[in-house]
């Protein structure tokens, strides 16, 4: 007996919520740094602020140990451009980074995580993370470097992107997040921030928060804030039906709850027009089907009948060996790839090796027959051992999900083919076949998020952010640098930053809001219609295509819906309230996407973003960003060039600009 | 068969992606504390497997697995819809086998890699 299913055929009581519910009942916290959301950027955050001496508080929806994106696992670490045993430079890989994206991304994250990523991963060793081949279990591998025992994905020569063991990664983090003696707030959702006055665009002060077991409510006062929350997942695609809680990579957790508050706090955002498509919860195991791409790049495939499928560099031309899979092209310096580049970058510079992307046409003309398998008895020995066995063993929701499951069932790598997905023709386009067949309407901010400058501060005082809160792609790495950074950078302005003083008024109006949702009345909706209804409008009204008309009645019916169904959905318990909160972050979400949209007037292949009434792509003079905002509830849009973080106020280089705030 | 059969909804989708072998599970409820989507509640009963409250919400991390104290205490199961589709051949021979066929092969016990 151990489901619910279970429990109400049987005579007996419903057993009743097993936590104490103490709705409205207030809790009172004071401190100097508040790290809001417990990822992987926010642990970090933590971490590197309390190094400093200043008292630390953490919230964290679900539980800190496994929480997050990263929460269960990483297999891979990304530009570690200062390892010893790398070729390339931290500015020369910003650089690639920035233009494989035609400057749509965040510089200062980038050239914080090429300058600090390896200086991290040594702190996770320290914490107990694995990061070396320390049972020289692939010793003789052209992927490992016999003195340091390092080991390294994608590009052999280059060796800037590092495989780890980090499947414990969020335990050993959460186990010194503690030792620090961090004040740990677990399954408390941030639902707000505190500005001083209560306004618009001041500096922040604080959160609210509720407790997701016992609905009590929270208001932390802090001299700083690092906003860590992840970026939204569940804005125009929701069903727990087919896959439960992951119909994006994302748990249901992670719906941008960040994103919101900052908005409402009037912080300035960038980039949230640009989304990419997705299968809507229609997608494959993680890394759990035959494919060559991310954590199974490099492996052989073929199909039906045993014929070899061929791979090819980024100059076109045929690869004739697996070794060759892993080095740069000629005449090519470097390649990227991995986690937060799969899809997104558009320049060839870095264009990793790939398997022939003429296969729709192939398979159509009946030269590739389906299925096709992921070959993983003919790989070389170690090659096949590090993608099955070390990165499908230690990137996250692959460990027990995949590897021992599958292995447990009888899967053995060095004498099976696992298959590939039998899909249209088409979706062979992309060699990321777990992630299915894309919907063009079904899609995924990408990259949307707080507009910061060099000491990752965003548009208001006192708050900092890291990981995907801070507009540009990232990852792991990423976010575990990017939260380093905010933390020291937070915990330096907590030092000598007023007492912050919290506006009543403010608090009590968030408490309502907070609590209007438990009631006991019939014939409302739950929170999950609520979403799917909010996923509905942004399908319809925003999404491949938009115009003016079309984005208009969007915010309107965003609008409507909050006024109306939202104020009569129903929670039954500190859960599910969670959840219908989720639903306001989600609304909001929506409404902060469709203004960025109607700011564009003009479609961008960079950004996936096309409006039918103004269809010229990238136009020169649209080549920048747009920052938006809200002061005293009303939306303004400013201009701000891509590289405004190498233009005064700043300095030129990158690497100045580190020099002068990184406060090391 | 005599059982009572009771008006119920139908069961809540995807239907069991956690798995307790109450034989094994001592009622700890270490995976109640690791899971970060509160799939898991614990059980009113003392030292009783908890209670799948909403197997709607999992993700599939295999956190609540691979933390557990008790080894096979937890199983991980994806939906059917998922699971399906994870088939292999045999390069020599040709088999064909599938996650969660009739009468699987012995296990392969190598772990991953340390």
């Amino acid at each position: 007996m151990t489901s619910w299913w279970d429990l109400i055929q049987r005579e007996a009581p419903l057993p009743e919520w097993p936590y104490p519910v103490r709705y409205g009942e207030a809790n009172e916290v004071a401190t100097d740094v508040l790290v809001l959301g417990g990822g992987i950027a926010g642990c970090h955050a933590a971490i590197n602020a309390a190094r400093k001496g200043v008292k630390v508080t953490i919230v964290e929806k679900g539980g800190l140990r496994r929480s997050g994106q990263g929460g269960a696992g990483v297999d891979h670490w990304q530009a570690a451009c200062t390892n010893p045993c790398s070729k390339v430079s931290p500015e020369e890989y910003t650089r690639a980074i920035m233009d494989s994206f035609a400057g749509y991304d965040c510089g200062p994250l980038r050239y914080v995580q090429c300058q600090e990523s390896w200086d991290a991963l040594l702190d996770c060793e320290q914490m107990g993370v694995q990061i070396r081949d320390v049972h020289d279990e692939f010793e003789g591998a052209a992927f490992r470097d016999d003195q340091t025992k390092l080991m390294f994905a994608y590009d052999y020569e280059n060796r800037h992107t590092l495989r780890v063991h980090g499947h414990n990664m969020k335990p050993c983090l959460y186990k010194e997040v503690k030792r620090l003696g961090v004040q740990i707030c677990d399954r408390v959702m941030a639902t707000s921030l505190l500005t001083e006055g209560g306004k618009q665009g001041t500096r922040v002060v604080g959160a609210t928060g509720i407790n997701v077991r016992t609905g009590e409510f929270y208001v932390f006062r802090a001299k700083a804030t690092v906003l860590a929350l992840a970026h939204p997942r569940r804005e125009w695609i929701f069903s727990t039906e087919l896959n439960g809680g992951c119909a994006t990579f994302a748990d249901l957790n992670i719906v941008g709850d960040g994103h919101a508050m900052g908005w409402n706090a009037g912080a300035e955002y960038a980039m949230m027009e640009r989304s990419v498509p997705s299968s809507g919860g229609f997608a494959y195991i993680q890394y759990g089907v035959g494919y060559p791409d991310n954590t199974w790049y490099g492996c052989t495939m073929v199909d039906a009948h045993g014929k070899q499928v061929p791979w090819f560099n980024r100059n076109g031309e045929e690869l004739q060996t697996v070794e060759e899979r892993f080095q740069p092209a000629p005449g090519q310096q470097f390649i990227l790839m991995g986690g937060g580049l799969v899809g997104g970058a558009i320049g060839q510079e870095v264009t990793g090796n790939y398997l022939d992307d003429t296969l729709p046409e192939r398979i159509r003309k009946g030269e590739i027959t389906l299925p096709m398998y992921a070959d993983l008895p003919s790989l070389p020995e170690h090659e096949r051992r590090a993608i099955f066995g070390l990165m499908v063993g230690n990137e996250g929701k692959t460990r027990v999900p995949v590897y021992e499951n599958y292995t447990r069932a009888g899967f053995d790598p060095d004498k099976d083919m696992l298959q590939a997905p039998v899909m249209p023709p088409d979706s062979y386009r992309s060699p990321h076949y777990p992630a299915g067949t894309l919907v063009p309407h079904w899609r995924e901010i990408f990259g949307g998020g707080l507009v910061v400058d060099w000491d990752l501060r965003s548009s208001l005082e006192g708050l900092y952010s890291g990981g995907r809160c801070v507009y540009g792609a990232g990852e792991h790495a990423g976010a575990a640098t990017s939260g380093r950074y905010a933390g020291r950078r937070a915990a330096e302005y907590a030092m000598s930053a007023p007492e912050p003083v919290l506006d009543q008024k403010q608090v009590e109006e968030e408490k309502a809001r907070i609590y209007a949702s438990v009631s006991k009345s019939q014939g409302s909706i739950g929170w999950k219609e609520l979403n799917a209804g909010i996923c509905r409008i942004m399908q319809d009204y925003c999404s491949q295509y938009r115009n003016e008309e079309a984005l208009k009645v969007g915010l309107r019916l965003l609008s409507e819906l909050r006024e109306s169904e939202l104020t009569k959905t129903y929670a039954a318990n500190p859960h599910e309230l969670g959840r219908v909160l989720e639903c306001h972050t989600i609304i909001t979400v929506g409404e902060i996407v469709i203004h960025a949209s109607l700011a564009r007037k003009a479609s961008s292949q960079y950004l996936n973003f096309y409006r039918l009434d103004y269809p010229e792509l990238d136009p020169p003079e649209w080549h920048k960003l747009l920052p938006i905002r809200l002061e005293n509830g009303e939306v303004k849009v400013r201009e701000l060039p891509l590289d405004y973080h190498l233009k005064p106020p700043y300095a030129s280089t990158y690497e100045d600009n580190y020099s002068a705030h990184c406060g090391l | 068969m005599g059982d009572k059969v009771y008006m119920v909804p139908n069961p809540p989708t995807p239907n069991v992606p956690i798995r307790f072998d109450a034989g094994i599970c001592n009622g700890c409820n270490l995976c109640v504390e690791v899971c970060p989507t509160h799939v898991l509640m614990p059980n009113p009963e003392k030292k009783k497997p908890p209670i799948v409250l909403y197997p709607d919400e999992c993700w599939y991390c295999g956190s609540c697995v691979e933390d557990c104290p008790r080894a096979r205490a937890i199983q991980l199961v994806h939906p059917l819809n998922q699971s399906i589709v994870v088939s292999w051949k045999r390069k020599e021979t040709g088999e064909y086998f599938r996650l969660g066929m009739k009468n699987p092969p012995p296990p392969n016990t190598r772990p991953p890699a340390s």
